[in-house]
């Protein structure tokens, strides 16, 4: 079963172990400026927001690599920057329209989710389940249900 | 590793930056943040200094474990002489402050001497600079910083700063972080803005580190799940933060209302948390908008508050239509039961404003009783006041004097020397509620007997977060004690007060408290730093640093008399409640605790105690 990252802003509390997380698995050290999922506090609204790549299908990072450095993951279908190839360019950062692939100037390099080889550390780290890796094809479930529970309760309470 | 073991040391009178190594011999010893940083200050700052001079010095610091994915490992502290109490003082913050100057690469900053017109510090990892701040003196803190990060370009800057609370030199200024958190006792506020500094701005990138990687993670997330399968850290407080007090203790008669002359408060539910999660008749919102978490913490106690658009306060402060920061369940109590006021949205008002404006609403709102009180007996008039009606009850002045003494104006500017002040100044010293001049936090002494003797003895003035006994009286936490008797307080206050200042020296909030001893600290620092760290070493270091603080003030001039209660509390009984007919008894648990801490009956500590602590 294909899996994706389901993000639910509503139960975010805006505590950033998810960004502790991520940089924790990729570089050993907490560093949430290096996490390749960011929160953002939308102050004016009251909400908290965890926000990273998407693994989009078509995915326009990986097709505007002109050295081919990002590739399919076979196994979780995630798109992998590969740091041997990758000069660095940019191309891809100027191409994904949602700006969850980035450059790092310190390895000379960009860096984006890749779903941390299909057991993503930021779920895993998460004390109020915003982030949870489920069923790709079933994202939409909770959200569903909870409407399917408002459904016609009028006729339910008449019979 | 854990600490980054450099600080920077920033003379604002010659404008020179210095970085120097940590001395590990003294974090050993005392651990870090309140407790390190307290013996470098101990250490460099004479205790008779004028807290209000350039001679006074302040240190923002992190404990090692800030920064980390311990959980609530966000904290700093501003340790500095505070010029409310001329105590030591020790202010400690949530929010993202703290994370990004460990991220920076800094354990601690020690600011001296006083800059020659206004500046900030701006901090970009190792680039740091003394830069000029006209453009941000006179300025609310909320314009200082969304100005700092369009100056710097830079959304993710974190700022600590003053606003005209500080520049002023009302005694009971804060710094604030992040908006809405803040070093909020004793004045810290006010020794920045002696020295001419506006604010810190840091933005940090460089990591922390731990000692064993693997073992920590481990560490971390046991204790998390300690913490989320506890009753209070796990449910309460999230959903309705501290204010899940506000009924609990007025149900037990310790809610001290109209500066401290009854103990139950008739309005309490009105400005409670479960007022605060009632949709309003006005506009069918409720004034909670959300909870949200400083950084790392897996509680998210915190409140967001959004004000009712018609309440008659906002008609001119648009930007409080905004959420923000709501009240906390002591900001609550301060500006409400104790002004007497049941208007939760004056409430929330005057919790704003004090974030704008950088004061701490616990102090402001205590001495707003103590002037009301004054006003009821007619030795304040309406001359004095500006012509504004200074009733107990009266949410129209809660919400002017609020904007007054934020913004040092009027009567504003005598309401900024604290409680003990204004009431020596106008002839009734007896009214204020104080201990070396800060105002009490909400709980009475005479329905909690173990808080009594926790305001007495704390380090600096009164205050709840030196040894939290309403847990063990109140909540049953870590077992139940009886709220109105006094054996076994002393010990009670012993022990926590200094387990507490372990917890504060580790990065650690102290709300962990509720669900962590000692024991699920210990395997979280001993993973994450040098040396060896068990619960034993910790409650040591944890004693020393409350010893190291008592002989700051002893040598400031503190003396065993100023261990003591209003006389409000200690003869007059409270009137209704569990507490009818008690006053406090802290003559009967003051010289245990003394003996119990290995102090002369004077309050002194001997020589065999400070050997055995390594202070002497």
């Amino acid at each position: 079963m294909q899996k994706s990252l389901l993000i639910q802003p509503v139960k975010c509390t805006g505590c950033r172990q998810c960004e502790m997380a991520c940089s924790f698995e990729k570089e050993r050290s907490f560093n949430p400026s290096r996490s390749r999922i960011r929160v953002f506090d939308i102050h004016s609204e009251a909400r908290f927001v965890p926000y990273t790549c998407t693994q989009c299908a078509q995915a326009w990072c990986l097709q505007a690599c002109p050295v081919d450095a990002i590739k399919i993951d076979a196994a979780t279908k995630a798109k992998v920057v590969n740091d041997n190839l990758c000069v660095g360019c940019k191309v891809c950062t100027i191409a994904c329209p949602f700006g969850t692939i980035n450059y790092v100037a310190d390895s000379g390099k960009v860096a984006k989710c890749d779903l941390c080889g299909g057991d993503p550390a930021c779920a895993k780290a998460c004390p109020t389940g915003a982030i949870t890796y489920v069923d790709a094809e079933q994202t939409g479930y909770d959200k569903m249900r909870a409407w399917a529970v408002k459904t016609d309760t009028q006729s339910h309470t008449h019979a | 590793m854990s600490w980054t073991g450099k600080f920077l040391r920033i003379d604002l009178t010659k404008g020179t930056v210095g970085t120097e190594e940590l001395n590990r011999e003294w974090a050993r010893q005392y651990l870090g943040q309140r407790g390190l940083a307290t013996k470098y200050f101990a250490e460099e700052v004479d205790p008779k200094v004028d807290p209000l001079s350039p001679a006074n010095k302040m240190i923002f610091t992190t404990g090692p474990l800030t920064g980390t994915a311990a959980s609530t490992g966000g904290r700093y502290s501003v340790v500095t002489k505070g010029p409310l109490t001329g105590c030591i003082a020790c202010s400690n913050s949530g929010g993202f402050f703290g994370n990004e100057l460990k991220n920076a690469g800094w354990d601690m900053i020690i600011v001296e001497g006083k800059s020659p017109r206004p500046v900030y510090l701006s901090v970009e990892n190792e680039t740091v600079e003394i830069r000029d701040a006209a453009e941000f003196w006179g300025k609310t803190v909320w314009e200082t910083e969304n100005g700092l990060k369009a100056r710097h370009q830079d959304p993710m800057l974190r700022v600590a700063s003053i606003g005209a609370a500080g520049e002023k030199g009302a005694l009971y200024a804060c710094i604030v972080n992040d908006m809405h958190r803040a070093a909020g006792r004793s004045g810290v506020g006010a020794v920045m803005g002696s020295k001419n500094l506006k604010a810190i701005a840091v933005r940090g990138t460089r990591g922390v580190t731990v000692k064993d990687p693997d073992r920590f993670i481990k560490a971390t997330i046991e204790q998390k799940k300690v913490l989320a399968d506890n009753a209070v850290t796990g449910q309460g407080l999230p959903k309705y933060g501290t204010q899940v007090l506000m009924n609990v203790i007025n149900e037990i008669g310790a809610l001290p209302t109209r500066n401290f002359r009854d103990v139950q408060f008739e309005g309490a539910h009105k400005i409670s948390a479960e007022a605060m999660h009632e949709p309003r008749v006005t506009d069918g919102k409720a004034n909670l908008a959300t909870n949200g978490a400083c950084f790392g913490c897996t509680i998210a106690c915190g409140r967001i508050s959004r004000m009712d658009a018609g309440h008659f306060s906002i008609a001119t402060r648009p930007q409080y239509k905004e959420p923000s920061g709501g009240v906390e369940y002591e900001a609550a109590w301060a500006v409400g039961a104790d002004c007497g006021v049941d208007d939760l949205e004056a409430c929330t008002f005057a919790n704003f404003m004090c974030n704008e404006h950088g004061f701490d609403p616990i102090s402001f709102g205590s001495t707003l009783a103590a002037a009301m009180e004054m006003y009821e007996m007619g030795v304040l008039t309406r001359e004095h006041t500006g012509g504004i009606e200074l009733k107990f009850g009266s949410a129209e002045a809660l919400v002017k004097m609020a904007e007054l003494t934020g913004k040092g104006e009027g009567f504003g500017v005598e309401l900024g020397l604290g409680s003990r002040r204004l009431c020596a100044k106008y002839g009734h010293p007896e009214l204020s509620m104080t201990v070396k001049s800060q105002e009490f936090p909400a709980y009475d002494p005479r329905g909690i007997q173990g808080m009594g003797l926790t305001y007495a003895t704390s380090n600096r003035g009164a205050c709840h977060l030196r040894s939290y006994t309403v847990a063990s009286e109140v909540l049953g936490i870590p077992f139940k004690s009886d709220p109105l008797a006094t054996e076994g307080k002393a010990a009670l206050v012993k022990a926590f007060q200094d387990a507490t200042a372990a917890f504060d020296a580790s990065g650690i909030c102290i709300f962990t408290t509720f669900a962590w001893s000692l024991e699920n600290l210990a395997p979280q620092l001993d993973a994450a730093c040098e040396g060896e760290w068990t619960p034993d070493v910790l409650l040591e270091v944890g004693e020393r640093i409350w010893t190291l603080e008592r002989q700051f003030n002893l040598a400031a001039g503190m003396t065993a008399a100023d261990d003591t209660l209003p006389k409000r509390l200690l003869k007059d009984a409270a009137k209704t409640g569990p507490a009818k007919g008690l006053a406090s008894g802290l003559d009967k648990m003051l010289p245990e605790y003394y003996q119990l801490r290995g102090w002369t009956p004077d309050g002194v500590p001997t020589a065999d105690t400070l050997k055995r602590l390594h202070l002497a």
